[in-house]
């Protein structure tokens, strides 16, 4: 359970970064249903990776440290491997989607990938 | 004295389960596997976060681990779908 | 003898982690992580045939925390583009980039802060290395992403890497 004896400070920083999290990861998601092609909603899941996802990383790592009365930073663990893990699944859907719907007309049209400026 | 904290995280466990319903809406409509494919992918990042603030809730460090395993076997998945859209194998000799 | 500085950062980097993993600092624990991370080291050596040589420590400082603000920055553009009207979600586009990094590491690097930053994605590098092209969700001003780009991330990043 949550540990009821937090000092204040801590509980409105928690507080404040959950809400955070939680709001931004909402948003994220509902880019997934509201931006209109394929290219913009890899756009959204970013604001989950980023920022939602740190939020709730160091509310996480605060509550179980006053909860262990030391310092516990396992938690920087899932944030270099997300740093170093979510970029890459973005560039290579974008490259997919790029490879697989090259006549695309107008200013959103997807480039080649070779051809040089 | 009350908390504002389980406030907090029922009102971000709330928000993560309609994330997780927004991705899986958009990985039943599609329209291409791209998109099946990153709303698969936001899936998993959600029940990572999920995982995480369960963790919080209950007070157990065991959801930790349940959240870093997530975090690598999604990312594998994801990366090896995507690259089977890219190429159409996923090991290339 | 010039292999050893980046071989033993590695080193070190894998044992930190170990000891986060396990999240103790036991003699047994100690030992075990010591004896696996100098395996692994050596062991993978062949399979790293690019060593990175980064220097400037305070530029990769200081660009953590220009990163930091920036991807905290975009997720309220991108947080405001999703919630906005239809108008402003629908002006997302390519545009090319040109680029005067070089180095390999300082490539992936800049494509890892491109790609986590909210709002843009990396899409591709011209084969000649000259142009990049990133996906931007909210395309108005060319230019602006241009500069950001260049004199934000690329620059401290050659100063790191070349």
């Amino acid at each position: 359970m949550i540990p009821v004896d937090i000092p204040l400070w801590a509980d409105l920083l928690a507080s404040l970064l959950m809400i955070t999290g939680g709001a931004l990861t909402l948003i994220g998601s509902l880019g997934l249903l509201r931006l209109p092609d394929l290219f913009a909603r890899i756009h959204g899941p970013t604001l989950n990776n980023s920022l939602g996802l740190g939020s709730v990383l160091l509310a996480s790592i605060l509550i179980a440290s006053i909860q262990a009365d030391r310092l516990v930073f396992q938690e920087v663990l899932i944030t270099l491997f997300v740093v170093a893990t979510a970029p890459v699944t973005a560039m290579l859907l974008m490259r997919a989607g790029m490879y697989r719907r090259r006549a695309d007309g107008g200013k959103k049209k997807a480039p080649q990938p070779d051809e040089s400026t | 004295m009350t908390t504002l904290l389980p406030f907090a995280v029922s009102f971000a466990l709330i928000a993560f389960a309609l994330a997780m319903i927004f991705a899986g809406i958009r990985l039943l409509r599609g329209p291409a596997a791209e998109d099946r494919v990153l709303a698969l992918d936001t899936l998993y990042v959600n029940s990572m976060i999920t995982a995480l603030t369960l963790g919080i809730q209950f007070g157990d460090r065991l959801y930790f681990d349940i959240a870093l395993l997530i975090a690598l076997f999604g990312f594998v998945g994801s990366a090896a779908m995507a690259k089977f859209l890219l190429r159409g194998e996923v090991i290339e000799p | 003898m010039k292999r050893w500085p980046s071989l033993t950062l590695f080193t070190v980097t894998l044992f930190a982690l170990w000891l986060l993993l396990n999240d103790t600092l036991a003699p047994g624990q100690l030992a075990l992580g010591l004896i696996l991370t100098i395996a692994i080291t050596l062991g993978t050596a062949v399979m790293r045939p690019l060593r990175a040589r980064p220097h400037h420590l305070l530029a990769a400082v200081r660009l953590f925390f220009v990163v930091l603000l920036d991807i905290a920055r975009s997720n309220i553009a991108v947080a405001g583009v999703i919630l906005g009207p239809a108008e402003r979600r629908t002006n997302s586009g390519f545009m090319k980039i040109p680029i005067d990094l070089r180095d390999p590491y300082g490539l992936a690097t800049l494509a890892c802060i491109i790609t986590a930053t909210p709002g843009t994605v990396w899409a591709g590098l011209s084969p000649d290395g000259a142009a990049l092209t990133i996906h931007v969700l909210d395309l108005q001003d060319e230019e602006a992403w241009v500069r950001t780009i260049k004199y934000r991330y690329e620059r401290p990043l050659m100063e790191i890497f070349e």
